[in-house]
């Protein structure tokens, strides 16, 4: 879930946070930089996005103790090093957020020649239109958006319709909760481009949105397979790998990627700009493209993994299942969510209020 | 008490820590949003910029706000918030006054009680309300022996009221009890002494003699409702958004920190006129003794 922990008053929190802006400059003095660097690491993650025994054994192989920190989405991440980086060394921000805070200096360069193990990572990863030569972050997992669903309720979803279209399933479907995925959905129904900033083609994604808002039952932030799981929806906009750990316990659930394509995503590694640890950093990101710890990764995360030596030595169950691996012919219409700039950003977020508000 | 004039050293050594830290963490944050407000993104090489601001630019961000989508959440918030506030009241009132005629040794627990769930997190105590109403909650199933439901109660409007009033009853309690406590009783034993009935005694003795117990606990749960943003959040649907989540929404996925500022000080405005208000009807009141 995307909100906060603690507080019940919203004044408090804003506070905490523009004084957080003001004296952000006057901490952190860089007293640690003269000495070794203690053994330690902040880790600022995803939750259940990491190997289930990876900062353990990561601490057996080094001595340096993990702390590991959850967001629920980019928009956290963004949110909470904006104000000045409270502590943290690894993060896990998307490709547009890579290039969003590469643009706001709010992430490090990376220094490749302490990451041996980039040798590991499938070539095709290597050089994308959001970091050129992968300056700043590199290829944590990849993915797609798309729908997960309950065989035995819904016999066809290869299309967007039957989330926003379709009223067969009111009330029995969740989205995600933020505007890029919802917008950009509806985008890709109508047959327009994911990243459009063309007024016509948004309002038109904005009509149908509220009208699909009378079969929704809740824009869930991230936990739509939890709804899925427990039988509260029938259908829900999710990320493939949270879908394909909940198949794994449940025969009756799949997931697919609507034909009118989709988002395809990559999630990266990067070390945050203040970072306290920086060399305990680019050994962790070291060890993550190590062979072994990526497929320790990959089992328990049911994502796709950049990490080629790793997938070599993965099983066919992982290698094979499309809901990780999407028909290269429906991957092939699915599209990265690019940053778009401050006023496009503007303009989505007036038309996600105006749903919200209809 | 001793004039603070009398005892400057005294008072200034007391009262320098509280000056400091209101100061350094409460008016300077303060006057930094507020700057902010009349603020927008600053253009840096043609761009808009994602950190920085060009400051004191006007009040297109307050322009902004004057929006059919913004108006309707928030008219849909203050709806909400008054309707949670007249359910604080209706329950709170009969609480606050069986409590008053407890037995006295009964009464710190009964207040105990009413506390107590302070003592958990708001986030927690949400989340426990989410599991109590859920489809496969302890409600439903109770509903569920006798043959009734489920019923839908997560995602519903009705679920964010009642969340509400759930957070909030407390703060009603506590004002209306401690007014209530004080309430000399040889008032309603004349009033029915002379002829009164049950009912008018209540309607025009003891309500406005609450009256001060009732504005506060108005206020208190009002205030409070009026920026929430957490319950709409967890426990409404998909039209559940109230003007708290359009300024969270601001400070964190938009990252438009000018407009969420301009928003918080425009419901920052409306509360000063409610609290402006209560203070004219007290001040009225008292006059009129």
């Amino acid at each position: 879930m995307k909100t906060i922990l603690s507080t019940p008053t919203m004044n408090r929190r804003r506070l905490l946070r523009g004084s957080g802006a003001l004296f952000a400059g006057l901490t952190l003095l860089p007293y640690k930089a003269m000495s070794e660097e203690e053994k330690k690491l902040s880790f600022y993650n995803y939750d259940t996005y990491i190997g289930e025994n990876t900062l353990a054994d990561f601490t057996a192989a080094t001595g340096i103790e993990v702390k590991m920190d959850l967001f629920a989405d980019g928009d956290e991440l963004f949110t909470k090093l904006k104000a000045g980086n409270p502590g943290y060394d690894v993060i896990i921000p998307t490709n547009d957020k890579v290039e969003r805070m590469a643009k706001a200096n709010m992430i490090i360069p990376l220094d490749h020649g302490k990451i041996p193990n980039i040798a590991n990572i499938d070539p095709a990863f290597m050089n994308p239109s959001f970091d050129p030569g992968r300056k700043f972050s590199l290829p944590y997992m990849w993915g797609t958006v798309g729908i997960g669903y309950r065989k035995s309720k819904v016999p066809d979803a290869s299309s967007w319709k039957v989330m926003l279209d379709d009223p067969t399933y009111a009330g029995r479907i969740a989205m995600l909760g933020d505007q890029e995925h919802n917008i950009g959905a509806a985008l890709k129904y109508l047959g327009y481009g994911y990243n459009s900033t063309n007024i016509e083609e948004l309002n038109k994604a904005k009509a149908l949105l509220i009208a699909a808002k009378k079969g929704i039952k809740k824009y869930a932030d991230d936990n739509g397979q939890d709804l899925l799981a427990q039988g509260e929806v029938d259908l829900t906009m999710e990320y493939n790998g949270d879908i394909a750990q909940i198949m794994a316990e449940d025969e009756d659930i799949s997931y697919s990627v609507p034909k009118e394509g989709s988002n395809v995503w990559e999630d990266t590694i990067a070390i945050a700009a203040g970072a306290p640890h920086p060399e305990n950093a680019h050994a962790f990101i070291n060890f993550v493209f190590d062979k072994d710890n990526g497929k320790h990764i990959a089992e328990t995360i049911q994502f796709a993994t950049p990490n080629k030596a790793a997938r070599e030595i993965m099983d066919e169950a992982y290698k094979g299942n499309p809901a990780i691996f999407p028909p290269a012919e429906i991957l092939a219409k699915c599209e990265y969510a690019a940053y778009l700039g401050e006023e496009a950003l503007k303009v989505r977020d007036e038309i996600w209020t105006a749903v919200q508000a209809a | 008490m001793e004039d603070w004039k009398s005892n400057s050293r005294a008072f200034w050594t007391l009262a320098t820590p509280a000056t400091l830290w209101l100061l350094a963490f409460f008016l300077i944050p303060l006057a930094y949003l507020l700057a902010l407000s009349f603020s927008s993104k600053a253009l840096v090489n043609g761009e808009v910029s994602i950190n920085d601001y060009d400051y004191f630019t006007g009040v297109a961000n307050y322009i902004r706000a004057i929006n059919p989508d913004i108006i309707s959440i928030f008219l849909r918030t203050l709806w909400w918030s008054a309707l949670a506030t007249l359910a604080c009241l209706l329950i709170g009132y009969p609480i606050a006054f069986s409590i008053c005629f407890m037995p006295e040794r009964w009464r710190p627990l009964a207040l105990l009680l009413i506390v107590l769930p302070f003592w958990i997190n708001l986030l927690i105590r949400t989340y426990a309300l989410k599991t109590v109403m859920g489809a496969r909650g302890v409600v439903n199933s109770a509903l569920g022996l006798v043959g009734i439901g489920p019923v839908e109660m997560i995602g519903t409007t009705g679920a964010v009221i009642f969340g509400l009033v759930y957070v909030f009853l407390p703060f009603m309690i506590l004002p209306l009890y401690s007014t209530i406590e004080r309430l000399d009783k040889s008032y309603l034993e004349a009033s029915l002494d002379l002829g009164a009935s049950q009912f008018q005694t209540f309607w025009k003795v003891t309500l406005p003699l609450t009256m001060p117990g009732i504005i506060t606990g108005v206020i208190l749960v009002f205030i409070p409702c009026l920026g929430m943003f957490l319950i709409s959040d967890e426990l409404g649907g998909t039209t559940s958004w109230m003007i708290g989540n359009v300024i969270q929404a601001q400070f964190g996925a938009s990252n438009d920190w000018p407009f969420g500022s301009a928003l918080s000080f425009a419901l920052m405005l409306l509360t000063i006129i409610v609290l402006v208000m209560q203070w004219y009807y007290q001040n009225r009141s008292k006059g009129a003794h």
